[in-house]
């Protein structure tokens, strides 16, 4: 598998996703993982699956002694994996900027020469392609579509892309042409394509022009939270309403801060929270600032780790009310420690979930009346809180795990 | 000889416009007007005209000898009154044959046979004075809303002079035993229970056209020979059903309406007559008595409430509307008591099913419990405004109490009176 992201070290829900899909398919026993990412840090969970860094596997070759190539990576490859891969090198790299040991210096991240960096993972497939004993290519994204490609050329096995977004999520509309023709490229070269909902689905069938019976939707899950019960609601006066995600135009921040303006109208005991962060952020608290809601509008920044938990905790509701979301996990969070959400018909979660409460993401007067029903019902506060939990809790990652399972022995 | 006892349910609630809680208290008015319409024209093209014809058809053809039984909310003969008055004389012509009975069912086709005992009696009250005006005759059987009943729901129903009530066949309640005779109330033995035969309607309402059945298709002959072919002694089949399932469920391609005309003359051939709710229960004795501790319906396998009170949602919405019933019963306002009847249809409800939610236009089950209590909350702002919540509750209370006690102590007082009048000649004689 070519991924990007892998926890603990995340920037968005494709290392999550990429997390809870590998470790519900590891649940079947006669599954072998290797998952290759650009940068691994040393501490991700490797009890499922095999970590393959490609800032560790040479492209160009250099002679070291085993010594030193032990001193140098030691603690996050083996050295004589190293030599072995190191006999995979056909094609000469030699104008890609290695180090001492014929790697290439990745991020891990989404710098500004993210397409070089791109085309500098595909290298490092093609070494892996020659030097692995797989059965399937299994690319995630597309920042990894040219590397599976590769990959394919070089091995003849079968190529499987899972479409996490697209760029016409990300962009509103206005595509990026470079990354439309990788996305595209790899959708075509693909054996079989998944995507994480219908939605997903429907815009790699319409905008990339797929044959619809290649293209299958797996639905994300979420992964079971161990401690759901140790996050706690502290008792308090006002409902408190939370906005979590980037605050950037695909999430649609400002219609939250619109049906904000309208439930303040009829009640004051309510709170709004908006986290996180994006280039969004300063317009919204101008938005905030001119409908006079600012006394009863605050904004954390970013938040990582527990503290996402905890604040999904503290909150009556959770609302995401993003224009357009290939899948969008966050809901399934909230509603895994009990509290309601309100999705936007736009997300692919959407598709999957009952016990939500679920309008169009620019009707702010139908989401402007589900917080209020919310806030001011018992009833429905605690049929959705109960009813969610157990619906959450019902999704699994096996399930997509088995589902996987089912187009790998398709293509195979 | 067979008995073949039909009856129908017509029933259409007026739709709830979509309500914004920021109209709480500026707009009250709660209709979707286009809505109810529009779905009541298909009904009426499709469903209650070309029946109504049939009927009247099988009626003169059988010579007087097909009979069926309507039971005809209220709010759906409001609703035929403002739109489609000639709905009401297709009813009136069926009247004036004899071979048609109306029953009687409270008013608003609501819930409140299980949660408000006096609303109740006065919606079925006005029920029977609607009927008994539009069509001539005053009901005697009763068919209560979606088929609830209980042992409790029959003491009401049996107080107010009714004799016949309709029931479904409940496994809970019938166990083993057939719906085909007569029952009676577990401790009320005038009030007659008849079991609505559930396979033989189920066949007819939603299998008459499924190509996948064992028995598909359904002649009026293998319908009229399959009752025939029952146990000597099981003389009355009861088939009741919506009426929507005649053009709608089973829409007139399948060839409904040629089986119902087919149906009198088979009948005739083998001996088995068609008889009406009232008839049943002056001409057959009863077999025995059925107890119903627990509320039963006649939607889905359990044949329970679940429908309609299953889940938190629709008890909170139910809890809210009833708690001032009271009140609202006070009150002299038209508008209001007219609201507080259409807000009380069952199926307002049941669109809260999570599971089961028949008939919706909503999105989900929490759409339309959102809407509904944003109407819920004007109209309880409004009830309010006539008889302000609060301290004063406790004072109506005690009024209340009062008025009710004094009137079970009149009745009481005038019975004695009664009883000593009719003592006090016998003492005379024996002296």
């Amino acid at each position: 598998m070519f991924g990007w992201e892998f926890p603990p070290h995340i920037l968005g829900g494709l290392g999550t996703a990429s997390y809870g899909l590998t470790k519900g398919m590891a649940m079947q026993p006669d599954m072998d993982i290797t998952f290759v990412i650009p940068k691994p840090h040393g501490d991700e969970d490797q009890s499922f699956l095999k970590i393959i860094g490609a800032c560790y596997v040479p492209v160009v070759r250099k002679e070291n002694d085993w010594n030193y190539v032990n001193q140098r990576i030691g603690s996050m490859m083996n050295p004589d994996e190293y030599y072995r891969l190191r006999d995979g090198i056909r094609y000469d790299f030699r104008r890609i900027h290695t180090d001492d040991l014929g790697c290439i210096n990745f991020s891990g991240r989404y710098p500004d020469n993210l397409i070089e960096e791109i085309s500098n993972y595909e290298a490092v497939a093609s070494v892996l392609a020659h030097q692995m004993e797989f059965d399937i290519i299994h690319s995630h994204d597309w920042l990894t579509f040219p590397a599976g490609v590769f990959a394919k050329q070089i091995s003849g096995k079968p190529l499987v892309i899972h479409v996490h977004a697209t760029d016409f999520d990300r962009s509103r509309g206005q595509v990026n042409p470079i990354v439309y023709g990788i996305e595209k490229k790899g959708m075509d070269a693909a054996d079989h394509i998944m995507t994480v909902s219908d939605l997903t689905r429907k815009i790699v069938i319409e905008k990339y022009h797929q044959d619809p019976r290649k293209v299958t939707t797996v639905h994300n899950a979420v992964d079971p939270l161990p401690d759901a019960n140790s996050f706690t609601k502290t008792p308090r006066k006002n409902k408190v309403v939370t906005f979590l995600g980037r605050i950037t135009m695909q999430k649609g921040p400002e219609y939250f801060v619109e049906a904000a303006y309208r439930v303040l109208q009829k009640t004051k005991d309510v709170r709004f929270v908006m986290a996180g962060n994006g280039d969004m952020m300063n317009a919204m608290i101008d938005l905030v600032a001119k409908r006079n809601i600012a006394d009863r509008f605050h904004f954390t920044g970013f938040l990582k780790g527990r503290a996402v938990h905890e604040l999904l905790a503290e909150s009556d509701v959770y609302i995401m009310p993003s224009v357009s979301e290939p899948f969008g996990i966050s809901p399934l969070e909230a509603m895994q420690v009990g509290t309601p959400s309100i999705i936007s018909k736009q997300s692919g979660c959407a598709e999957i979930l009952t016990h939500a409460i679920k309008t169009d993401y620019w009707d702010i007067e139908a989401m402007a009346d589900a917080i209020y029903a919310i806030v001011k019902n018992p009833a429905m506060h605690r049929s959705l809180q109960e009813l969610g939990r157990d619906e959450v809790n019902n999704i699994r990652w096996q399930d997509a795990g088995l589902k996987v399972r089912g187009i790998y022995e398709s293509v195979m | 000889m067979k008995n073949i006892c039909f009856y129908f349910q017509v029933h259409q609630p007026l739709r709830l416009r979509r309500y914004r809680f920021l109209e709480i208290g500026k707009d009250h008015y709660y209709y979707d007007d286009f809505q109810t319409e529009d779905r009541l024209k298909t009904l009426v093209d499709q469903v209650y005209l070309p029946a109504n014809k049939t009927i009247a058809e099988m009626i003169r053809s059988s010579n007087s000898k097909f009979r069926c039984a309507f039971s005809i909310s209220g709010i759906v003969l409001e609703q035929f009154e403002q739109h489609y008055p000639e709905v009401i004389d297709s009813f009136k012509e069926l009247a004036k044959t004899d071979c048609v009975e109306f029953l009687a069912e409270p008013y608003a086709h609501s819930l409140s046979s299980i949660f408000d005992a006096s609303e109740f009696t006065r919606q079925v009250k006005m029920h029977s004075e609607k009927i008994e005006a539009l069509f001539g005759k005053r009901p005697t059987a009763f068919f209560n809303a979606e088929l609830i009943y209980s042992d409790a729901i029959g003491e009401l129903v049996s107080k107010m002079g009714y004799k016949t009530i309709m029931i479904d066949e409940a496994k809970q309640v019938l166990g083993w035993k057939s719906p085909n005779y007569v029952y009676t109330h577990s401790n009320i033995p005038k009030l007659k229970l008849l079991v609505r035969n559930c396979k033989l309607s189920d066949d007819l309402a939603f299998r008459f056209s499924k190509m996948s059945w064992i028995d598909y298709p359904l002649t009026a002959e293998k319908f009229i020979d399959w009752i025939e072919k029952m146990p000597e002694d099981e003389k009355i089949i009861n088939l009741g059903m919506g009426y929507e399932v005649f053009g709608l469920i089973q829409s007139v391609q399948t060839g409904i309406f040629e089986y119902l005309k087919a149906l009198p003359y088979h009948a005739m051939e083998h001996h088995v007559n068609f008889v009406l709710p009232s008839e049943i229960t002056k001409k057959f004795e009863p077999i025995g008595p059925l107890s119903v501790t627990y509320p039963v319906s006649w939607v889905g396998n359990d044949k329970d409430l679940t429908p309609w009170t299953g889940n938190d949602l629709q008890q909170e919405a139910l809890s809210k509307l009833y708690a001032v019933g009271e009140r609202v019963r006070l009150c002299s306002d038209k508008p209001l008591l007219h609201d507080w009847l259409m807000l009380q249809s069952s199926d307002h409800f049941r669109y809260m099913s999570h599971k089961d939610p028949y008939g919706t236009s909503y999105d989900s089950s929490y759409d339309a419990f959102m809407n509904y209590m944003n109407i819920l909350a004007d109209f309880l702002e409004r009830v309010d405004a006539q008889y302000p919540s609060t301290i004063e509750n406790e004072e109506l209370n005690e009024l209340l109490k009062t008025i009710n006690q004094q009137e079970i102590e009149i009745e009481t007082l005038e019975n004695e009176v009664k009883r000593l009048k009719s003592k006090k000649p016998k003492v005379d004689t024996e002296k």
